[in-house]
């Protein structure tokens, strides 16, 4: 069989084979053990021509219900924003899109200036001095942060709010098994921290307190307070993970004393594609610059004097440093961070209030719709774009009838948290009309009884 | 000053411009200044820039004029397998159906994605020979300490929490020392002998009761096969410990020899490298682990798995190390490979590694000719020569790879591995065609005489690239990291 991607012909192959000085390509592997070579043909499907594959797998993705023809009222971490036409553009520009990470600097100016101003961006959004290239997503970023925050204090205590997304608090409590962190979950009330808790918690142990600002209920979680406390002690650091789009609105998580802002940039460009690949970011103060895990693009000059950008700091990193590095992390996400660099550009300074408030606005508008139905609202604080409310049915069965109707319900907080049987974790975002809203909430109200 | 007359998104913006289509305000406004304290209603607009859609896509295509990936042309980037990014593989995971799911949709409504992941699974499982494969990891080094803490978690299962460090070859990849460290282990160095293969005597002085792994990739660094293999496994289960396949040069064997038949416990594979999902100037990856049926029950939360016909996430696992990532790992990058096994089959994944090992022997013995080549043998899919005949004449490794530059070309990886000498490693790929090789060798010897001739040349290259060498010293001693007006 010919395959469309392997240029070798039967010349090319013997000219070659006969250069090397071999008879035939097997010899090449001939110092592979006999006991270990691979007798026979892997069992795979067969080969698929371009034409049929393509039949085949649409035929797969159509037995999904997507975002774009479902009505989605599914947050929780990931969300469903409009994404302009120009992020594909630009990141199907194969110069990005196939190219390594940016070792040479002379033919790889775009990406590292992609990256700068992606830099740029989340320090402006979350009032903080310096920013890396990005991460695998943002609950690694969460728990990279709580081990530097280890590593720097040289402390093992780590005080993690249980209003905090579940996956990434699973994540932390996996990357906190290396350096043999203690891990103390504080409660929440009614969707906020319970500070009290926190404050007979944070002691001279403490590495770190980490929040979620909006948190994963959608709740706004005071931030200054929280900080007082922490003051208390030296050196115990403020972890912040933060939904950036929530940032056009709040203030940023800097002014309010955090040493580590991280969050996921999906909200940005990013579709959900199933969980992944998301783009975490990682911001945190000039003094711990040098601890920051992963790429970081510097701004110099060439030998012309032109401006010029590189990768820098590098010797924080596992290629130069190896066990002594500050992290593992190889890659970035840089695809997805210059996808998210793109929509952030498109929306611009003005248009991030705008949307964080169109959000807002709708949310406000669904919450407000559900009380009339007689549905009980549990969120009453400050939120952003996501409230909580509680059925008298299981959720997934609420859940299954929705998706009759071509919509996707809200998460099913039971499964994070065994307490909040029949709590739906309701998201609305800036696309969705009055009239879904209208419907889901009507949808909701007639299955609610 | 800098000469900056290419500009910044931030100095192409304007106030009052905007490159964003508002969704419609349908919904009565609500007050929210009453509902928030002031304090957290932001007072400064972040400082985002201001430009139109044309300005947008001006930029960006400006500065994708000055990059450069496999599709702008040859990319020997050596350890990276920098082959043909296939474009059906984009369309495909631009399809609603899979870019526009949510991780926590009802697994009902989701089915299609599932069987996708498990199909890529089950592939995996035959083409690594491994038991059971989990699709969470994010990208190799997150696959590296999943595959760590899983061997971790079996010792410890085992009563056994004296197993403190990980043996790893000085030819290694620096995340593997690097991933050691943060399971929470200590690297430990064997060394490699006179063929560039794991020296056996050395493997023995570092092994014993506290070796929890040894860290292999295989073919090596140095693109040489570890013919001894077998007594490695020996030797290191024999003490107790767990052999961990590193999955960078995958691409030289499938369908030749699989890490399961050579003893392996855990591997992992970088889908971007071998299974094509495009490297994207630096990710996203993907990092998928597989293991042996001891190990299986350690493997991250939640396995796919297919009950009566319908594809589930178990959660029910109590044995696992849990979550190393939210969701279910790089779906998108996941399903480019699935595109791509279900291109190739097992005949075309055969010839793909067939095909690599041939190109890289070729330009290795054409290229020994002018460059030193430090070992040998027959290479696998890459290899490394030395720039050390150049050095002497005042042309260094570096100089070499900026004068590539000038001559169009990506060069190779150079200064790794640590063990050889100004080395260059090349990785030419099963994608590229013999013209290509030649046009590159031709090069090669081009560079080779004119580090003889004219040495000056390289030393001040390159001369034909949009910026010249950078400044990095300045860079790191004060760093710039942001845009300030």
């Amino acid at each position: 069989m010919e395959f469309r991607y392997l240029p070798m012909t039967e010349t090319d192959k013997k000219e070659m084979l006969e250069t090397i000085g071999v008879g035939s390509s097997e010899e090449l592997f001939s110092d592979i053990p006999d006991q270990v070579r691979f007798k026979g043909e892997l069992e795979l499907k067969k080969p698929a021509n371009e034409a049929q594959l393509k039949k085949e797998l649409a035929a797969m993705a159509k037995k999904n219900a997507n975002l774009i023809e479902y009505s989605s009222f599914l947050g929780a971490g990931v969300y469903d924003h409009f994404i302009p036409s120009v992020v594909d553009h630009v990141i199907s520009r194969s110069e990005f899109y196939t190219a390594y990470t940016p070792y040479q600097p002379e033919i790889s100016q775009g990406e590292l200036q992609a990256i700068f101003e992606f830099q740029t961006m989340i320090c402006e959004l979350t009032g903080m001095g310096v920013a890396n290239s990005s991460m695998y997503d943002g609950g690694t970023a969460l728990a990279e942060a709580v081990n530097l925050s280890a590593g720097q204090t040289k402390r093992k205590k780590i005080l993690v709010s249980k209003a905090i997304h579940p996956e990434s608090r699973a994540v932390i409590d996996s990357y906190a098994k290396g350096p043999n962190l203690e891990i103390v979950e504080i409660d929440h009330h009614n969707g906020r921290t319970d500070l009290k808790q926190l404050n007979d918690e944070l002691d001279e142990n403490t590495a770190s307190v980490v929040m979620q600002y909006p948190n994963f209920f959608g709740q706004i979680e005071p931030l200054h307070e929280v900080n007082e406390m922490i003051s208390q002690q030296k050196k115990t650091m403020f972890i912040v993970s933060s939904n950036p789009l929530a940032l056009g609105y709040l203030t940023p998580p800097g002014e309010f004393g955090a040493d580590i802002v991280v969050g996921d940039t999906q909200v940005f460009g990013i579709p959900a594609q199933f969980g992944g690949p998301h783009c975490g970011y990682f911001a945190t103060t000039h003094k711990l610059m040098r601890k920051v895990p992963g790429r970081l693009v510097g701004q110099t000059t060439d030998e012309d004097g032109q401006r010029g950008f590189v990768l820098t700091l590098q010797a924080r990193e596992q290629h130069i440093r190896r066990d002594k590095a500050t992290s593992n992390i190889c890659s970035n996400q840089a695809l997805n961070a210059l996808a998210s660099s793109v929509a952030m550009s498109s929306i611009g300074k003005n248009g991030i209030k705008k949307m964080a408030v169109l959000n807002m606005q709708k949310a406000r508008y669904a919450k407000q719709k559900l009380e009339e139905t007689g549905i009980e609202v549990i969120s009453q604080g400050a939120f952003f774009n996501e409230l909580v409310v509680k059925l008298s049915e299981n959720v997934a069965n609420v859940n299954e009838k929705l998706l009759d109707k071509g919509i996707i319900g809200g998460y099913d907080l039971e499964q994070a948290y065994p307490d909040l049987k029949g709590h739906m974790l309701i998201a609305v975002t800036e696309i969705r009309t009055k009239e879904e809203i209208d419907t889901f909430v009507k949808e909701l109200g007639d299955i609610h009884g | 000053m800098a000469n900056t007359d290419f500009p910044l998104i931030f100095e192409r913006s304007k106030e009052g411009r905007t490159g964003y289509s508002f969704p419609e305000f349908d919904v009565p406004e609500f007050n929210l200044e009453n509902e928030f304290e002031d304090s957290y209603i932001r007072k400064e607009a972040p400082d985002l820039p201001e430009v139109s859609e044309l300005e947008i896509m001006r930029h960006y295509t400006a500065l994708s004029k000055r990059n450069y990936g496999v599709d702008s042309g040859f990319y020997p980037l050596g350890s990276c397998t920098m082959k043909y990014n296939p474009k059906i593989n984009e369309d495909i995971a631009r399809l609603d159906g899979f870019s526009y799911i949510h991780p926590h949709q009802d697994p009902k409504s989701v089915q299609g994605a599932m069987e996708m992941m498990y199909d890529l699974q089950t592939s995996l499982r035959e083409i690594t020979g491994m038991h059971e494969v989990s699709l969470q990891p994010a990208a190799g080094a997150q696959g590296e300490w999943t595959g760590l803490m899983m061997i971790r978690a079996f010792h410890e299962a085992n009563g056994d929490y004296n197993r403190t460090k990980v043996i790893v070859p000085d030819s290694a990849h620096g995340t593997n020392p690097a991933s050691a460290k943060v399971a929470g282990f200590d690297a430990v160095t064997v060394k490699s002998n006179d063929k560039g293969l794991v020296d056996l005597e050395d493997l023995k002085r570092v092994v014993g009761k506290d070796t929890a792994a040894l860290m292999l990739t295989n073919p090596n660094t140095l693109g040489l096969f570890e013919t001894e293999i077998l007594e490695m496994a020996e030797i290191i289960h024999g003490a107790g410990g767990k052999l961990y396949y590193d999955g960078a040069n995958l691409n030289a064997i499938m369908g030749y020899t699989r890490p399961g038949d050579m003893g392996f416990d855990v591997v992992h594979l970088n889908l971007h490298k071998t299974f094509t999902g495009p490297h994207g100037g630096g990710g996203p990856g993907s990092g998928p682990v597989g293991v042996s049926s001891e190990l299986a029950a350690y493997l991250p939360k939640p396995l796919l798995v297919k009950k009566d016909n319908l594809y589930t996430f178990d959660y029910d696992r109590p044995d696992s190390i849990g979550r190393v990532k939210p969701y279910y790992g790089n779906f998108g990058i996941n399903l480019r490979a699935y595109t791509y096994i279900r291109t190739m089959g097992a005949e075309g994944l055969k010839k793909v590694s067939e095909y690599a090992v041939i190109n890289a022997n070729y330009m290795m013995r054409k290229l020994e000719k002018e460059y030193v080549l430090p070992y040998q043998q027959h290479c696998k899919h890459e290899f490394v020569i030395s720039g050390k005949k150049q050095k002497k004449l005042g042309v260094r490794t570096l100089d070499i790879a900026k004068r590539l530059l000038d001559y169009g070309y990506h060069p190779p990886t150079i200064y790794f591995p640590i063990n050889v000498e100004e080395a260059m490693m090349v990785e030419p790929t099963e994608t590229e065609s013999k013209e290509t090789l030649d046009g590159f060798i031709g090069t090669m010897m081009k560079i080779s005489d004119e580090a003889k001739y004219n040495p000056e040349l390289v030393q001040e290259a390159p001369f034909n690239t949009i910026v010249k060498r950078m400044d990095e010293t300045t860079a790191a001693r004060k760093p710039i990291l942001r845009y300030e007006k």
